[in-house]
């Protein structure tokens, strides 16, 4: 299993563990204890555990960035190679999940760099590992590429590159894919399997998404919560004999299903071709923009083969819908245009398409946060009802209408000339809504729970809208009572928001959109980097929702998610502006 | 080494050799606070190191580049609020300015080692520089030196070992100072005495409540997110709560 | 100000003209040797004689005449005020004009005010534009090659830096996601601060996980750093400090020959 090293320079290095334990300063309790483990020099280990069983704390330790004495207490040993890990500096590279803290210059070249400056190699040698570096994870970038115009996947291989570049006898991965989309994981996947393939180094990754790395290791080992391990051996086999209850635990093991097989809509239609309606744009559509809106022009027309078209039943009361809408991050600069999609309640509708096509500056507009470009959000009289929008919001949105609007594609159509919207037009856009009258009608769950996170405690986070509603404290107490319940927040109520894990953050930031009951719900991304217990959560709940007739959009790259729960797709095509139509056969 | 439990009392560099180094039970260094917790104890029984560590110099460095950023924020919007105070009385818009204090008063204050307030107040200006403020570049790190000086001072007054609140209050006022003489021979040197005065008043009180008290309860408030749990400021505040 | 504008600091364009090519370092020092002779006194002479001498030099400075305006529009508006200031309440000499409580406009004053717009311009002006054409990856090389500053802090710095971009990002996020937690139409003040602790504790998370990464890549070890990128500094950074000394000279030197030098305190 381990390769001899041969007349390669630097082979793999060992790891050794032994009774070892580290306890965080300020912290009771141990994050590992008594751990026992030995990996050969070149052995490729998937390390898996609940989160809790101090995964990470490990492999920090191995590379030796776990702190100083005043950050924790350690006992028992723990070596590299024979030698504490201080004592091996950059025989062990480490690369984490967040792209954003793990590029540490700006541009790529010098990146890939810093670790060799760290090294005391000389600066000759330095920037032919750099070539190298890049070339090994398949990286072809101009040395003066700003890291910051990368994507996520990119800056994980370049700083990939950059730990090759170190030349370690042990590459640690710690979810190395978790804040990626799926193309930016088969990527990541991609460069390390290769790296992996043509060195000797021995290979640590840590993930819960078992099947991206089963090709690359042959072992599997998972600690125990408590301390210690669980199950060590060959894939299959600890898959095997371990795979229900590390499903359990949140792990997405091969061949298990989540949600146990059982569909979670209870009245849907379309569930019966187990798959979301495509929806195609009619091309027209981007000629909408600027002008006055028709009831009907962006009715999206199924596919016509599907069972899914004669079904008026289903499709619930029209709540919020987008016409010829150009939308934009920074005024002025559009993203994507021509789209058109109408919320009705009790349905899902799912934005895909690539990363920067604007499917989140979409869901912003859509929402009432950022206002359109070109187009219209048109809210129902059933969801305007009874707003009376902030009379600064409603100046701002006069003033836009005044000016020309640009648009992505200005070349094609003449600028269509200012508009005139009428009172009531302009009080059915979301964004001259003031900030609570959106509460009750249109809720955001953000991508990133802490963007969210206004208060100190989990109670304040779930309140603070209701009394922004100025409703009656028993009416607080009972709601909070019953969403916190519900999202098993119950027991956390005085815990700080940002002290929560992952999977908790993530269930308040639904739960403290859902506390104000809003008609419609949209989510960023809401099952990113979820493991699968939450994520079996995350659907259950939504799905509840649905049934309770809220409509929900969620941009999301997850498939499984769509299939459990989506109506309808809508694709953001990239560059190209507007929405292509979602490829057929989606079922 | 199987079977020995290497404590973690052990300085690193000795535990990098590969030499278990047990602390000998009556080395005990002092506590930091008499009031402070039993976990807090335990985690601070050794020696405080005022070397700085890598995440402590990242650390500061990205509240640095943070409150440069609010100060930007806060050089779009400063002027409507401050400005009626000058009405009041000339130079009392000095009162508010504290806010362009509190990185040097927060750097100090979280990171506990000598240079940090000079520090993050000075990466702070500096990234006010780059992107661009109304104040010229070398200007504004000038200015961010003398503000970012004034703490530092303080904390040095106090050993380093002292970060209680009337100490932020002082480094805040320390803070004031340096700004106030800054301010008066760059930007105000043809004042009249009485401007100066108040000014000068006036950037003390600012700082001492803007940037020392309210950078002593941002502390607070930053040990319960969790996020300084890799300082001591974290871990005791934790530890209180 | 976007993140793009950010980024654009953090990374800007290396051009052809010779100033792009000055170690940064030299043009920090020009910059604060100019700017602290210039400080000592507050005349109008000193400040003229400094404003012209250095015109001529915006002509290399690397930037096109729009993007000077671009970038020094702040200053072109601070001065300016400052000078009303002064001109309101500046320490009163001769005849005097307006008299209102404090507000006192006299001869004194009203040549105190020329002498303060002229001396930010003066001040202001070349520290921007030599700081336009600073890329941060080259300062930092300078401020540890050329100037041995400790090199932890300078590429802690650098790399805090990096995250500039982001935390523009984070801004922007966090204000949508105030509106949408229904607290859009609360106080300016308070919706600033609660934005602004929010941003630090994700600054500070995200400068924890930056400096472990850095550690796992060696910083901060106790080997000797090498250095991928040269920081040469030569004959053309010591004309450049000794320019920005000899205009400060000059114009120090004409105001005490005119009889117009004023030293700054007292």
């Amino acid at each position: 299993m381990a390769s001899a090293g041969g007349p390669r320079p630097r082979a793999g290095a060992g790891l050794r563990a032994e009774g070892w334990g580290w306890r965080h300063a300020g912290r009771e309790g141990w994050a590992v204890r008594g751990l026992d483990l030995v990996i050969e020099p070149g052995e490729r280990v998937l390390l898996l555990g609940a989160s809790g069983a101090g995964k990470s704390t490990l492999v920090q330790a191995f590379a030796g960035v776990l702190g100083g004495v005043d950050e924790g207490h350690e006992e028992g040993s723990l070596l590299v190679d024979g030698q504490p890990p201080e004592g091996v500096r950059g025989r062990v590279g480490l690369l984490m999940q967040d792209p954003d803290s793990q590029v540490v210059l700006a541009r790529v070249g010098d990146d890939v760099a810093f670790g060799c400056e760290n090294l005391g190699v000389p600066r000759d040698e330095i920037w032919r590992r750099v070539g190298l570096g890049l070339a090994a994870v398949g990286l072809d970038l101009p040395l003066e590429h700003p890291t910051a115009a990368l994507s996520g996947g990119q800056k994980q291989r370049v700083a990939l590159a950059g730990v090759l570049a170190m030349r370690p006898g042990v590459i640690l991965l710690d979810e190395p894919t978790a804040n990626l989309d799926p193309a930016g994981v088969t990527e990541v996947r991609d460069a390390v399997a290769a790296v992996v393939r043509d060195s000797d180094a021995t290979f640590v990754v840590i993930e819960h998404r078992v099947d991206i790395w089963l090709d690359v290791v042959d072992r599997v080992v998972v600690l125990a919560p408590g301390g210690g391990v669980l199950a060590d051996g060959d894939a299959a086999t600890v898959l095997r004999e371990r795979g229900a209850e590390l499903a359990r635990d949140g792990v997405w093991v091969p061949g298990i299903d989540p949600l146990g097989g059982r569909p979670v809509r209870s009245a849907r239609p379309g569930a019966a071709w187990g798959g979301p309606e495509a929806v195609l744009l009619p091309d027209g559509l981007r000629e909408s923009a600027g002008q006055a809106p028709r009831p009907d022009a962006a009715t999206p027309s199924t596919e016509p083969g599907s069972s899914a078209t004669a079904v008026p039943a289903r499709r619930g009361e029209l709540l919020l819908s987008g016409r010829g809408l150009a939308v934009a991050r920074v005024p002025g600069r559009v993203v994507a245009d021509g789209i058109g999609l109408e919320l009705r309640a009790g349905e899902a509708t799912a934005i895909t398409g690539p990363n920067g096509a604007g499917k989140t500056t979409l869901a912003l507009t859509l929402a009432g946060l950022l206002p359109a470009s070109g187009g219209d959000v048109i809210a129902a009289p059933v969801l305007a009802r009874g707003v009376s929008g902030s009379r600064r919001a409603r100046r701002a949105a006069r003033r836009r209408d005044a000016r020309p609007r640009p648009t992505r594609s200005a070349t094609d159509a003449p600028a269509p000339a200012p508009r005139i919207r009428s009172s009531s037009e302009l009080l059915a856009d979301p964004i001259v809504w003031r900030s609570r009258e959106l509460l009750t009608r249109v809720g955001t769950v953000f991508q990133d729970p802490e963007h969210q996170f206004v208060t100190g405690t989990v109670r304040g986070e779930l309140e603070v809208s209701l009394r922004a509603l100025k409703l009656p404290d028993e009416e607080i107490d009972a709601r909070v009572l019953e969403v916190s319940g519900r999202l098993r927040l119950d027991a956390l109520l005085r815990a700080n928001p940002y002290t929560l894990s992952g999977g908790e953050k993530r269930r308040l930031s639904v739960a403290s959109a859902l506390v104000a009951r809003p008609r419609v719900l949209l989510l960023d991304e809401p099952t990113f980097g979820q493991d699968s217990r939450t994520w079996a959560e995350l659907v259950r709940l939504l799905a509840e929702q649905l049934d309770r007739g809220t409509a929900i959009v969620a941009v999301t790259h997850d498939r499984a998610f769509i299939d459990a729960l989506a109506d309808q797709e809508i694709v953001v095509a990239e560059g190209a502006g507007a929405l292509a139509p979602a490829k057929g056969g989606l079922a | 080494m199987s079977g020995i439990v290497r404590v973690a009392f052990a300085s690193r560099a000795a535990a990098g050799r590969g030499k278990p180094v047990p602390l000998p039970p009556n080395e005990r260094a002092r506590p930091v606070h008499s009031t402070t917790a039993k976990i807090a104890a335990s985690a601070a029984v050794r020696r405080r190191s005022l070397r700085w560590r890598v995440v402590d110099i990242v650390v500061a460095s990205v509240v640095g580049v943070a409150a440069g950023l609010v100060f930007w924020a806060w050089n779009l919007v400063y002027a409507p609020i401050t400005d009626p105070l000058a009405v009041v009385a000339p130079g009392a818009q000095a009162l508010l300015y504290g806010v362009w204090l509190f990185a040097g008063v927060l750097g100090g204050l979280i990171i506990r080692k000598p240079g940090a307030a000079l520090y993050t107040e000075l990466v702070a200006a500096i990234v006010s520089a780059l992107v661009g403020t109304q104040w010229g570049g070398a200007l504004t790190i000038l200015s961010g030196l003398a503000q970012g000086l004034g703490a530092e001072i303080v904390f040095a007054l106090f050993l380093y070992g002292n970060y209680r609140v009337y100490v932020a209050v002082l480094a805040g006022a320390g803070a004031g100072i340096g700004m106030a003489v800054n301010d008066l021979i760059t930007w105000y040197p043809a004042m009249d005495l009485g401007f100066k005065a108040v000014y000068f008043v006036s950037a003390i009180v600012g700082g001492a409540v803007v940037a020392g008290v309210l950078s002593w309860l941002l502390v607070r408030a930053l040990a319960r997110t969790g996020a300084l749990s890799r300082f001591a400021a974290g871990r005791e505040a934790t530890a209180k709560a | 100000m976007s993140s793009t504008a950010a980024t654009d600091a953090l990374t800007p364009p290396r051009g052809a003209q010779a100033i792009y090519r000055v170690n940064p370092v030299a043009k920090l020092a020009a910059a604060l040797a100019l700017s602290l002779l210039l400080l000592v006194t507050i005349d109008a002479v000193s400040a003229a004689v400094a404003l012209v001498l250095e015109s001529v030099l915006f002509f290399w400075a690397g930037l096109g005449p729009r993007a000077f305006f671009r970038r020094t529009a702040a200053i072109w508006i601070a001065a300016p005020l400052a000078g009303v200031t002064t001109l309101l309440y500046g320490v009163s000499a001769g005849q005097s004009y307006l008299q209102f409580g404090l507000l006192h406009v006299s001869d004194g004053s009203i040549a105190l005010a020329l002498a303060t717009v002229l001396r930010i311009l003066a001040i202001g002006l070349p520290a921007v534009v030599l700081f336009a054409t600073i890329d941060p990856t080259d300062l930092a090389d300078g401020l540890a090659q050329v100037w041995r500053l400790p090199s932890r802090f300078v590429l802690g710095a650098l790399a805090g830096m990096r995250l500039l971009g982001l935390f523009f990002d984070d801004w922007r996020q966090l204000e949508l996601a105030r509106r949408a937690r229904g607290l859009g139409d609360t106080g300016r003040l308070r919706r600033f601060a609660n934005q602004a602790f929010a941003l630090l504790v994700l600054s500070i998370r995200r400068g924890s996980k930056l400096a472990t990464a850095m550690e796992a890549r060696g910083f901060g070890g106790d080997t000797v750093r090498t250095w991928a990128r040269p920081s040469p500094f030569g004959v053309k950074e010591w004309l450049l400090i000794t320019l920005g000394v000899v205009i400060g000279v000059v114009a120090l030197a004409a105001a005490v020959v005119t009889g117009s030098f004023n030293f700054v305190i007292g």
